[in-house]
């Protein structure tokens, strides 16, 4: 049995070390073989970029070497898959190799794509790059008072980043002493001031008490970065002296040019977690098109049922779990404060009061991460 | 040629069915008519104030044991 896991992200990397661990007996008969392809030989904790931005974290922080996290029996190569033949149980790899497989898991993940608004490159900063979260923090140190927007192009990883971009930025400028000089603008595409009504109806009274001032129905249609103007496609406008954007995200190019799925997204069933029409591929994390949010928590607990479920039916043949669409999130909400957003297909989330206790618990993930990875935690 | 296509978000709380619209309507031909499926509460009002405000055509807007079925026409 040829099990193929095609990246190295949070999804990937949990799943190979499930497996790894689920199906050391079949690994060590050589009864199963598990590879995996990633493009880079490096793995970044992604959601400690929002601390860069801030200056709480830095960038070396949030890498470790990628073979470091994987179990030694997973064969691992920096060989990024090129060509998908799904219907020869093939894949061609950058390096011109071909690998077969029995199995196959697409966890590629998903890509920025500020390119697809006029203006969003040169106007706007992120935090959704180190690069970008480098510069977005000095941006923020030199900034003397004006007017702060966030604006929010969509589909996007993170579905609470921008309201926990908020409450940083107004805790950040009253460290500074200068909160009175500046002006926080929210912008959403939805009716609410999140998409998700719980954590709207949390989120408005706390952006109330923190003088964030906040239009809905604002999707980003172009920045105008001469003038400092940022345009919506509902007709709106809103000038600004400092523009921060969630940029709009696609699955990797590689799925898109192998024609797997419309924007980079894969079909997929969303319980089984195989890829439309494709019983032996199994699709997790932002790759998918299910409509869960695109984050490393969703990644993670899909990772643990298709593991599961590749593991059961190689030793009895019958799958055993179905994902529910569970999702756990952090949501920040300051300096020293946050809470959790939690829920599944069935379960609305249903946010507590922030808590120092919480944030404290989510500065310790930062670090527990890696153990995560490494299909500890 | 416009087409039509369903977008199913029953039972999802985040990003949420109008996310999942507003995406899907990204990808979308002027012409073409999405439906989206939803069963949170709000999307029968929430989904036409969004639709009249962005300037697209809603086509129809009912709810069927529980699951709102809205129909729109993308027009820009």
């Amino acid at each position: 049995m040829r099990i193929l896991v095609v990246g190295g992200g949070t999804g990937g990397t949990i799943l190979a070390n499930n497996l790894a661990r689920r199906l050391v007996g079949e690994i060590r008969a050589g009864k199963v073989r598990l590879t995996m392809l990633s493009a880079s030989d490096q793995h970044m904790y992604q959601p400690g970029l929002l601390y860069v931005a801030f200056g709480q974290m830095a960038p070396d922080q949030l890498y470790r070497d990628q073979a470091s996290l994987l179990e030694p029996s997973v064969d691992f190569h920096v060989d990024p898959v090129e060509r998908f033949h799904l219907d020869r149980n093939q894949v061609k790899t950058r390096s011109g190799k071909t690998h077969e497989y029995d199995v196959l898991i697409i966890a590629t993940g998903a890509r920025i794509v500020p390119e697809e608004v006029p203006g969003l490159s040169e106007g706007a900063e992120t935090f959704y790059t180190e690069e970008g979260a480098i510069r977005m923090h000095k941006r923020l140190k030199e900034f003397q008072g004006g007017t702060v927007a966030m604006v929010i192009s969509i589909p996007h990883k993170c579905p609470v980043a921008p309201v926990e971009a908020m409450f940083l930025l107004h805790d950040f400028f009253k460290a500074r002493g200068i909160r009175d000089k500046v002006k926080l603008r929210y912008h959403y595409p939805t009716n609410r001031v999140h998409a998700t009504a719980n954590v709207a109806k949390w989120a408005k009274p706390e952006f109330d008490n923190a003088g964030i001032e906040y239009e809905t129905l604002f999707n980003l249609k172009e920045v105008d970065p001469v003038n400092k103007v940022v345009y919506s496609e509902e007709g709106t406008e809103c000038k600004y002296d400092l523009l921060i954007a969630i940029p709009p995200h696609r699955g990797m190019e590689t799925i898109e040019r192998n024609n797997l799925g419309q924007g980079g997204w894969i079909p997929t069933d969303r319980f089984k977690l195989t890829m439309n029409g494709h019983d032996n591929v199994y699709v997790i994390g932002d790759a998918t098109n299910i409509p869960v949010s695109k984050t490393g928590s969703a990644a993670h607990f899909e990772a643990e049922v298709v593991a599961e479920n590749i593991a059961s039916l190689i030793k009895t043949g019958i799958p055993v779990r179905e994902y529910d669409g569970k999702v756990y999130c952090f949501i920040e909400a300051g300096y020293d404060r946050a809470t959790y957003n939690a829920f599944d297909y069935v379960n609305l989330p249903d946010l507590k009061p922030p808590s120092k206790a919480i944030h404290w618990f989510k500065v310790a993930y930062n670090q527990m991460y890696w153990t995560t990875v490494r299909g500890l935690l | 040629m416009s087409q039509s296509k369903v977008v199913d978000a029953r039972n999802t709380f985040c990003p949420g069915p109008l996310m999942e619209l507003i995406t899907n309507m990204k990808h979308a031909s002027v012409g073409d008519v999405l439906e989206l499926l939803s069963t949170d509460a709000g999307s029968g009002a929430d989904v036409p104030e969004w639709v009249h405000k962005v300037g697209h055509e809603l086509v129809s807007n009912e709810n069927v044991d529980g699951v709102w079925h809205i129909k729109i026409r993308k027009t820009k």
